[in-house]
């Protein structure tokens, strides 16, 4: 019974570390999205974000900066979107493919030009990372059965990244229904006219959706690289983008539910390495590939219309153009 | 706003963006500290100078035509396909099944299977999601891209776990027999020496002859573009379109689905993992490039088999720059020719309709 307990705790307390890019990722289209801006280019933003800010702790030795990297990085690719998607009204998606890309080459590119190590930038240790944080009496509380063992494992000792993904949330929803800005930001991506009529400007709503998205897209592609991991590897945002994409279209566009799915999303991947060679009654051994695939099954499923319908902001991905 | 001329919207537009595309590639060369146009020299070497070099280059020309044809297919019934990567892995699965089968048996018989059973697999892939956009209304981008990342973990599982022969350490298939191989060329020509460029070729070739005619000179072809022009419109000309998406979408998948001839059946022999290797991706650049007609897609894809075997060649000599360069440029010229697209054209139409001001024509 004990073992179990710990095996339990154990396997949501990797759940909570796999699913925090993925909230941060997801919370950050949501903005986008919401806003009337498709944003296939998460994936390519969080590699991006990954990038810079492993690079920038290491050259200067402090994770702070290299978080700011992240975000700067993941900003330069947020602009570069807005300018194809909203100022220049070109296709939104293709864009996204494209800012996929460019991260994916421009970060080994770069990272085997400046680094010279196949890809890889230097090890990260010490303050170079976010490391883990032991929450006030975490220690003395360990011993205390279950809820001082869950107290312990699973709400203590993550990095400072961590807590904010699951602040992210809350505050998301709380700016998207109960501020001026958030009703907004959802007519502009509803009924971008209406936006207009009311003498607000679509372009700057937009952008500023967008400059949100990339703050909390950067933050999570430095959790990989110097909270997550000791350092960048080639295309370790590995998919994570496109879940989180998943992810928003699981959750109809909506912050709690969005926060579910991630952690649904973050299980799946979490087990997966615990299941790998194990036999199960009845079913027999689950092969890791099934495990793999199910988050995208599952969208793919509930975008069919068989579990509920997903219904995308109205706007979403049709650029804005003022009537002459 | 004036309207470009024809010859400038056709050619000088595309030509401008691709250029504009290459330019930023080489400042970002420049920014590290390396230089361009020594690069694009070794490039050229790379990809022309010598028998294999040249034969590699099109062997890739041959993947990213077919893929480039795949894309600007759908594209053409404003379906936008992400998915041809997926579609050839899966494809590969019907190639070498078929292989397997007759293994012994003459090419001759082998190769003209090994494209409909390929073309059946990569086809069913594609039209799923054709079917799900039509039927139930799943947008096209998302489903293609669920359905590569799919695709991925069950051809993962199933070489892994089922084509994987006994004994074998590394996961792929049973290897096909000499015989049963699609015939690479130098084994007619000497000058290919030892490059994987194959008989799939020629079957490229008449896939960009066979996409145009099919496009621009059949009732299907004017159906395809009128439902990617005006869906409405097309419908109520009495056009299907829930049929036609899902028909396209299957003969995208087909399309891509020759990748995996080339590859498989061609050039490893056997099924291995991730064959595919983003052919299937850069055919999103060739199509955009080639904006979508089979002249322009044969040109991008020779160009993007140029970089690519270039590319290789490329790191050999300037260890500086890598090949992922290679996608750097790729995703530039998605950038610039597909989303960007439009970003010249106010200022080529002043530049062009200021001489006609002065003369008083319109």
């Amino acid at each position: 019974m004990e073992s179990y307990l710990v095996d339990i705790t154990l396997i949501l307390d990797s759940t909570v570390r796999l699913a925090v890019p993925l909230i941060l990722a997801c919370m950050a289209g949501l903005y986008s999205e919401r806003a009337g801006i498709v944003d296939i280019g998460l994936e390519g933003k969080l590699l991006a974000g990954a990038f810079a800010a492993a690079a920038m702790s290491a050259v200067t030795g402090s994770a702070w900066l290299g978080l700011l990297a992240g975000i700067a990085a993941a900003m330069m690719f947020s602009g570069i979107h807005g300018l194809a998607s909203i100022t220049l009204k070109g296709n939104q998606t293709i864009s996204g493919v494209a800012l996929n890309f460019l991260a994916a080459g421009l970060t080994t590119f770069l990272g085997q030009s400046w680094f010279k190590r196949g890809g890889y930038t230097p090890q990260l240790s010490g303050d170079q990372r976010f490391n883990p944080i032991t929450l006030p009496f975490a220690n003395e509380l360990r011993e205390v059965p279950i809820l001082g063992q869950i107290y312990y494992e699973l709400i203590s000792g993550h990095n400072i990244i961590t807590y904010f993904a699951f602040i992210v949330v809350p505050v998301t929803a709380w700016v998207l229904f109960r501020t001026r800005f958030g009703l907004r930001l959802r007519a502009v991506g509803e009924n971008p006219k209406a936006i207009d009529t009311a003498g607000i400007s679509v372009t700057r709503l937009r952008f500023q959706a967008l400059v949100i998205t990339a703050v909390l897209v950067g933050i999570g592609g430095a959790y990989l690289s110097i909270a997550q991991s000791a350092g960048f590897n080639n295309n370790m945002s590995a998919g994570r983008g496109y879940i989180a994409l998943a992810a928003l279209i699981f959750a109809k566009w909506r912050p709690g539910p969005a926060l579910l799915v991630c952690l649904m999303f973050g299980f799946l991947d979490a087990v997966q390495f615990r299941i790998q060679g194990q036999s199960f009654p009845i079913i027999g051994e689950v092969p890791v590939q099934a495990i793999q695939a199910l988050p995208y099954v599952l969208t793919v499923i509930l975008l069919a219309g068989f579990i509920g319908r997903a219904v995308a902001p109205k706007a979403a991905g049709i650029p804005y153009t003022k009537e002459r | 706003m004036t309207p470009l001329p024809r010859w400038a919207d056709v050619v000088l537009l595309p030509l401008l963006n691709v250029v504009l595309a290459f330019l930023v590639g080489g400042l970002i060369v420049l920014a590290v500290g390396q230089n361009p146009l020594q690069a694009v020299g070794i490039m050229l070497y790379g990809a022309f100078g010598y028998g294999s070099g040249f034969g590699y280059t099109l062997y890739y020309t041959t993947d990213f035509i077919f893929a480039g044809l795949a894309v600007s297919l759908a594209y053409h019934a404003g379906l936008f396909n992400i998915g041809p990567e997926g579609q050839a892995y899966v494809a590969g699965l019907g190639v070498i099944l078929i292989g397997l089968a007759l293994n012994g048996m003459h090419w001759a018989l082998v190769f003209p299977l090994m494209i409909v059973a390929g073309a059946l697999f990569g086809g069913a892939w594609a039209f799923v999601p054709g079917y799900l956009q039509a039927k139930r209304g799943s947008h096209i981008v998302i489903t293609t891209i669920l359905f590569n990342f799919i695709a991925t973990a069950m051809m993962g599982f199933l070489i892994s776990r089922v084509l994987k022969p006994e004994g074998v350490n590394s996961d792929e298939s049973a290897p096909l027999e000499a015989i049963t191989r699609v015939p690479q060329l130098r084994t007619f020509i000497e000058l290919f020496k030892n490059s994987p460029v194959n008989l799939t070729f020629f079957l490229a070739i008449a896939a960009l002859f066979f996409v145009y005619w099919l496009i621009w000179r059949t009732k299907f072809g004017y159906a395809v573009r009128a439902l990617g022009h005006n869906p409405v419109a097309a419908n109520y000309a009495g056009i299907s379109n829930q049929k036609l998406i899902m028909i396209v979408m299957a003969m995208s998948g087909m399309l891509a689905a020759m990748v995996a001839v080339n590859n498989v059946g061609g050039v490893q022999g056997r099924l291995i993992l991730n064959f595919v290797n983003g052919a299937g991706f850069v055919g999103i650049a060739v199509a955009f490039m080639g904006k979508g007609h089979p002249v322009g897609v044969g040109l991008s894809a020779l160009l993007f088999g140029i970089l690519y075997q270039g590319g290789q060649e490329l790191a050999f000599q300037m260890p500086g720059i890598t090949r992922e360069m290679i996608v750097t440029i790729q995703a530039l010229v998605i950038l610039f020719t597909g989303a960007m697209g439009d970003m010249l054209r106010a200022p080529l139409s002043r530049l062009l309709t200021r001489p006609d001001a002065t003369t008083g024509a319109k």
